[in-house]
């Protein structure tokens, strides 16, 4: 299971990376796309809409599942990941790089601070198994 | 013989059990005024002499030499005797979607080609394989559209040109989910909606319906309609028959989105109303906010042709509460007959029923209109389907003609306020010269 040191990550599996440009992205974890097996379509979210933390953003549909994916702290919708449209498969392959799903602007970054570094991450998916 | 496998001690049992005295204090929550009662006209159980005395009883009605011209979405149409002859085979004769889908190659090649079949007629991408009949195939297409729109509106236009029986179901479907139907006015003198009414409506609409031919048979002008509709960010859903469709422009060439429709036309007979057919086809776009069971072609890990149900994610097995409809069945046995049906007749097959039809219909509409008194009600081209004004109230006219034996037609009152002398008729490809002779002969004594 690969988990990387530089961003954050929800109870939900999803990880959030801060941009250089104050926005910040999200995809779902390795041992995520792991559970869901071969991804095989995602359903993106509009971009330009406003959600909050919870929200049902996405779906990332596998050959056996259909996992939502939440908004991990509320903002605005400003990207998607549009490669996902014809490569699903990316998710699995490269989950924290090319298999990120979309991007949003904190309307309070002070919601980041709420979620899980790498280490106790990792510790709740080994507790997991 | 009693249907529930239960035995009066294994009642008494579960009820001990849960601390329950009787089956009527088990359901004592559940208010008096909603309980069912037990039902007046059906009489107790009979066995199978007395049933099949009834029932020869009451098909000898049926078999007095009545001739119906009478549409309003139930067609008469030929049935060649092999559709039944073949689908009532034991190989075929399921009226149910398998639930281990896979190990029944045969019934999913059977659906497979059913949606090839409608996705040709309708020119759209995708058909599943069946819904329940016209009006639910309808008010899940509301459902679909509203959940695709992207300005995320939960208002639906929908003309009253529109089968007033899908559109009571679209509301009864759509009313527990926020969702607004909002019903526009046919235009008095044409029968159909004017494009330039929608110019009218103010604010975003998630989608308008379209039918074609529309209730009283006639042709709205669909292409236009589409266009406002498209203009407006909303979809585009086409209601149409799909005899019809052997003849006019299939909703996937005029702008639709989603096209559904009534399958009755496609070997099914009246019986009574039903049990009848659901039709839906979008696009590849859409094709995940589709409900319903969709059947596909792939290859196996030697690289041999099978079939699998495909898309599942949006069912309810997998996507539980989150589904895209309740509906995770198809209509299995009709679904069966009409695709052994259009095999049958073919694409010229299917011409010729509905270009008879239409001929019928205009001769029948040229002869009835000869008598004095008796008019169009609307101007403009149909199908095989017409709007009549008579100089007295239909309901009077129907009932002096069914005494000479002629199912006159659909007394457009019962659904549309200040049409009581308003007749929709309608001449299919099983009427013969002498039968729209007799029928105008009927109506000269009657009105």
């Amino acid at each position: 299971m690969d988990v990387r040191d530089d961003r954050l990550y929800t109870k939900s599996h999803e990880w959030v990376k801060k941009e250089s440009d104050g926005t910040v992205s999200i995809g779902i974890t390795d041992y995520a796309q792991d559970l869901l097996s071969d991804v095989v379509f995602v359903e993106l979210p509009e971009t330009g809409g406003t959600v909050s933390t919870g929200d049902e953003v996405a779906v990332a549909e596998s050959v056996k599942a259909a996992s939502d994916i939440y908004a991990p702290i509320s903002g605005e919708i400003v990207a998607a990941n549009e490669d996902l449209e014809d490569s699903p498969e990316k998710v699995n392959e490269e989950p924290f790089d090319g298999g990120w799903i979309f991007r949003m602007k904190p309307s309070d970054e002070g919601e980041l601070d709420g979620l899980m570094g790498h280490e106790a991450y990792q510790e709740m998916c080994e507790s997991e198994e | 013989m009693p249907f529930i496998p239960h035995t009066e001690a294994d009642v008494r049992e579960m009820l001990d059990t849960i601390g329950v005295s009787s089956i009527e204090e088990l359901f004592a929550e559940i208010p008096e005024a909603i309980r069912a009662k037990p039902l007046e006209k059906v009489p107790e159980g009979l066995n199978e002499m007395e049933l099949m005395r009834l029932m020869r009883e009451r098909a000898a009605r049926d078999d007095n030499g009545l001739r119906t011209f009478v549409g309003a979405g139930v067609y008469e149409h030929h049935v060649p005797a092999a559709v039944w002859e073949i689908a009532t085979r034991g190989e075929y004769y399921s009226a149910y979607t398998p639930y281990q889908a896979e190990a029944s190659q045969g019934t999913l090649q059977t659906i497979y080609e059913f949606q090839s079949m409608i996705a040709g007629l309708t020119g759209m991408e995708a058909a599943n394989a069946s819904l329940y009949e016209g009006g639910t195939a309808l008010a899940e297409a509301v459902l679909m559209a509203v959940r695709a729109h992207k300005g995320k509106s939960h208002r639906v236009l929908v003309p009253d040109t529109v089968h007033p029986s899908y559109r009571r179901v679209a509301a009864s479907f759509c009313g527990a989910q926020d969702i607004v139907i909002e019903t526009l006015p046919h235009d008095p003198a044409t029968g159909v909606l004017d494009p330039a009414a929608l110019d009218a409506v103010e604010g975003d609409f998630a989608a308008l319906v379209v039918p074609q031919p529309n209730f009283f048979g006639r042709l709205e002008d669909e292409a236009a309609l589409a266009a406002k509709a498209a203009e407006r960010g909303a979809l585009v859903i086409a209601s149409v028959n799909p005899m019809a469709l052997a003849l006019l422009t299939p909703p996937g060439a005029w702008g639709a989105d989603i096209a559904v429709g009534e399958g009755q036309p496609l070997g099914i007979p009246m019986s009574s109303g039903g049990p009848f057919l659901g039709l839906m086809a979008t696009s590849k776009k859409l094709v995940r906010q589709m409900p319903g069971r969709l059947a596909a072609r792939t290859v196996d890990t030697d690289g041999r042709e099978g079939f699998t149900l495909t898309l599942q994610a949006r069912e309810q097995h997998i996507r539980r509460a989150k589904a895209k409809s309740n509906i995770c069945t198809n209509q299995g046995l009709a679904m069966t007959a009409a695709t052994i049906f259009m095999a049958l007749v073919g694409d010229e097959g299917l011409k010729q029923a509905a270009g008879v039809s239409h001929t019928n219909t205009r001769k029948l509409v040229e002869r009835l209109t000869a008598i004095d008194g008796v008019e169009r009600l609307f101007e403009g081209p149909f199908f095989h389907e017409a709007a009549l004004k008579l100089p007295q109230p239909a309901t009077e006219v129907t009932k002096a003609l069914a005494d000479k034996g002629i199912l006159g037609g659909f007394e457009l009152g019962r659904e549309f306020e200040g049409l009581d002398n308003g007749l929709l008729v309608c001449a299919t490809e099983t009427k013969t010269e002498a039968d729209l002779d007799a029928y105008a002969e009927a109506l000269a004594q009657v009105v």
